[in-house]
């Protein structure tokens, strides 16, 4: 936008109005959705009577808040892969693996925490890389690709832990890692209020700054966009493409491995079916958060909002005390609401231009 | 008009939330029990997927007791088996503050911490089916449920009286520790050779295939445990189909419509019902009686609702009440 053109009446530099900006932001959808699940599910909460208690207490928004920042860490990385037009369908699955590997490394071969912990991330991002690797030496859809490798890993799971302790949950985790101090940095947790917030609320806004910082502020950012809006053209123009993609692949794992790490070490044990549809859950994390399928447009940003959307309608519906049965029935309600708003929204903000 | 139309759309969402609200009291009401037992809300979180037929019973003996003691019953179960997921679903539970919660308990460890959440907050609480092994040292009132090696144990030795030497183990949840303790029970009791097969409980065909493919890859197969009706009926179809009936026994923990049948008609020796409804039912009765009376199961023992077996002799009562307490 800053590029100044020669010619007179250049559109490009027609003043727009910081509003207008705002409403135009691919986030604004997410954040509008947003404040109005929050509504629904508060609204709901004092029509049953629920004031300082369920949905609207501090430890319930610490239980939501939760799940939101356990999804909302995948949001953050996956939205910046599918910015630059790829998938990555194993990240579900990586939980699984990263935390089996995590909880036998400590438990069943005596692997000092930290060294574990290290593993783990690097077992992850050699996974990621082998992803992006295998998807632009082959040339097949990430789709494919990143599906075989869930199956792969959720397979692999299973079968080491089977074959390695003849059973499909690895625990006692926490029985070897209580006093370490880096492990304190996965397991921390605040008492504000009688509600407990744990680290994985500082590790999701660490995430989401990060990714919102690099998508927005650096050349690497620019990359992102110019990889996902159109891969030969962006290649003309010097973008390295591929380092761009295979980074970005590592980066989806270990967010994953992430996630994996604050799992086992503070819910103190792994098993084989960790993590599984959260592939499903950081897609829609993204999208509801205004990042588009097709890639070249979206916001880390609108994937933290995603993830809250996601995460009190998953608990909320519990809070208000809708009958589980049609559990599903709503949540695919929301999230559609929630993306169409967004599309709507975003449409009348940028079409009237 | 862009205005118009976003209130528009804010005032459709507020009639589908009201919708929402007013579905909510109805299903929950409907109790015939006195004024102030209307305010007492128990919540029930378990591991139970709403498609498998097995919690669907469990989830009947939960509505059962709050019908039938008049009191507010609240259940919740993660989609997938998730157990950060379900822990988050114990605390939320806590954060309303009901009078009693009760739980199933398939990763102790996993869901220890937020069980100890809310004994600390006051909430008695107890485990039904997975947990017998941790209850007592989360400060659980009781368990009510079935001990899975000693059920594992009992089918193991009804297989070996039936002549099964060499058998296959069929998991559906992989993950699950009391399915696991199921098959080293079995193993134990019936002193043969046992494989396990692992199958997904969402694609049945896929576990018929893969059951196919494992009796006709190991040799000598002339027994099958399933741990399960969803593991039970693709089961039935891989043995039908490869028409195997005569020489391999099948049997099954839990029960379900093709269980019944197949017991029934002579292709399944028995089932191992370990009378989920009860489970449901029997820890919202105890939980009533806590908040009202005090009065609370003592001796610190579980409260077993099976192994009961389901054979050709008993199989028609079973088949008269399925889907509804069965």
């Amino acid at each position: 936008m800053t590029t100044a053109s020669a010619t007179g009446e250049d559109q490009r530099l027609r003043s727009v109005s910081p509003l207008r900006l705002f409403l135009s932001r691919p986030e604004f959808g997410a954040i509008v959705g947003a404040i109005i699940v929050f509504l629904i599910f508060a609204i709901l909460s004092v029509a049953r009577g629920d004031v300082g208690k369920g949905f609207l207490s501090i430890q319930g928004a610490a239980s939501y808040l939760e799940i939101a920042a356990q999804v909302g860490i995948l949001g953050a990385a996956v939205s910046l892969l599918m910015i630059a037009g790829e998938f990555d369908l194993s990240v579900g699955s990586m939980i699984g693996a990263a935390g089996l590997l995590l909880g036998l490394l400590i438990v069943q071969y005596g692997v000092p925490p930290t060294i574990a912990i290290v593993l783990t991330f690097a077992f992850a991002l050699a996974v990621g890389a082998f992803n992006g690797w295998l998807r632009i030496k082959t040339g097949l859809p990430s789709f494919i690709v990143t599906l075989g490798m869930l199956l792969i890993l959720r397979g692999a799971g299973i079968g080491f832990t089977r074959a390695i302790t003849s059973n499909t949950i690895v625990s006692g985790v926490n029985a070897n890692t209580a006093n370490d101090p880096i492990v304190k940095l996965f397991t921390a947790s605040v008492t504000i209020g009688g509600g407990e917030f744990k680290v994985v609320l500082l590790w999701w806004i660490v995430a989401v700054v990060v990714a919102t910082w690099v998508l927005t502020r650096t050349r690497f950012g620019n990359w992102i966009f110019a990889v996902g809006g159109g891969e030969q053209a962006a290649r003309y123009v010097g973008v390295p493409v591929h380092r761009v993609k295979v980074i970005l692949f590592m980066t989806t794992a270990a967010s994953a491995a992430l996630l994996a790490c604050i799992q086992v070490l503070s819910f103190g044990s792994a098993d084989v079916l960790r993590g599984t549809n959260k592939e499903f859950e950081a897609i829609i994390t993204a999208v509801v958060g205004g990042t588009l399928l097709t890639g070249g447009y979206g916001s880390a940003l609108g994937s933290a909002f995603g993830a809250f959307i996601l995460g009190t309608t998953q608990l909320g519906i519990n809070f208000v005390g809708i009958n589980s049965d049609w559990y599903q029935v709503v949540l695919g309600a929301v999230l559609l609401l929630a993306v169409l708003a967004n599309t709507y929204l975003l449409r009348r903000a940028s079409g009237s231009r | 008009m862009k205005l118009r139309n976003t209130i528009g759309a804010l005032g459709a969402v507020l009639i589908v939330a009201s919708a929402c609200n007013s579905a909510a009291p109805a299903a929950s009401s409907g109790g015939g029990g006195s004024a102030d037992r209307s305010g007492i809300l128990i919540e029930v979180v378990t591991h139970g997927q709403a498609s498998d037929p097995f919690w669907s019973i469990f989830k009947n003996g939960v509505d059962a007791a709050g019908k039938d003691m008049g009191v507010k019953v609240e259940y919740s179960a993660p989609d997938t088996f998730d157990m950060p997921k379900m822990a988050a679903l114990i605390d939320a539970a806590v954060a309303k503050k009901p009078a009693g919660l009760v739980v199933s308990i398939p990763d102790a460890t996993a869901l220890g911490p937020s069980i100890q959440k809310a004994v600390a907050a006051g909430i008695p609480v107890i485990s039904a089916n997975s947990g017998s092994d941790a209850y007592a040292s989360l400060g659980v009132l009781t368990h009510v449920g079935q001990d899975e090696t000693i059920a594992g144990k009992k089918a193991g030795e009804l297989m070996k009286a039936a002549g099964v030497t060499n058998a296959l183990c069929i998991n559906q949840e992989v993950g699950n520790a009391g399915l696991d303790a199921r098959c080293k029970g079995f193993t134990d009791g019936l002193g043969g050779t046992v494989k396990v097969v692992q199958v997904d409980l969402k694609d049945p065909t896929g576990a018929q295939q893969s059951i196919s493919a494992a009796v006709s890859g190991t040799t000598g197969v002339n027994g099958i445990l399933a741990l399960g009706p969803t593991g039970a009926t693709p089961t039935i179809a891989a043995i039908k189909q490869l028409n195997l009936n005569a020489s391999i026994k099948l049997a099954t923990f839990d029960l379900s419509k093709d269980v019944l049948n197949s017991i029934k008609a002579g292709d399944m020796l028995f089932a191992i019902d370990q009378q989920q409804f009860l489970q449901g039912y029997l820890p919202v009765v105890f939980l009533t009686y806590d908040k009202l009376y005090g009065l609370v199961p003592g001796g610190g023992q579980p409260v077993l609702t099976g192994p009961g077996i389901v054979d050709k002799t008993n199989v028609d009562t079973v088949l008269a009440n399925t889907g509804t307490t069965r």
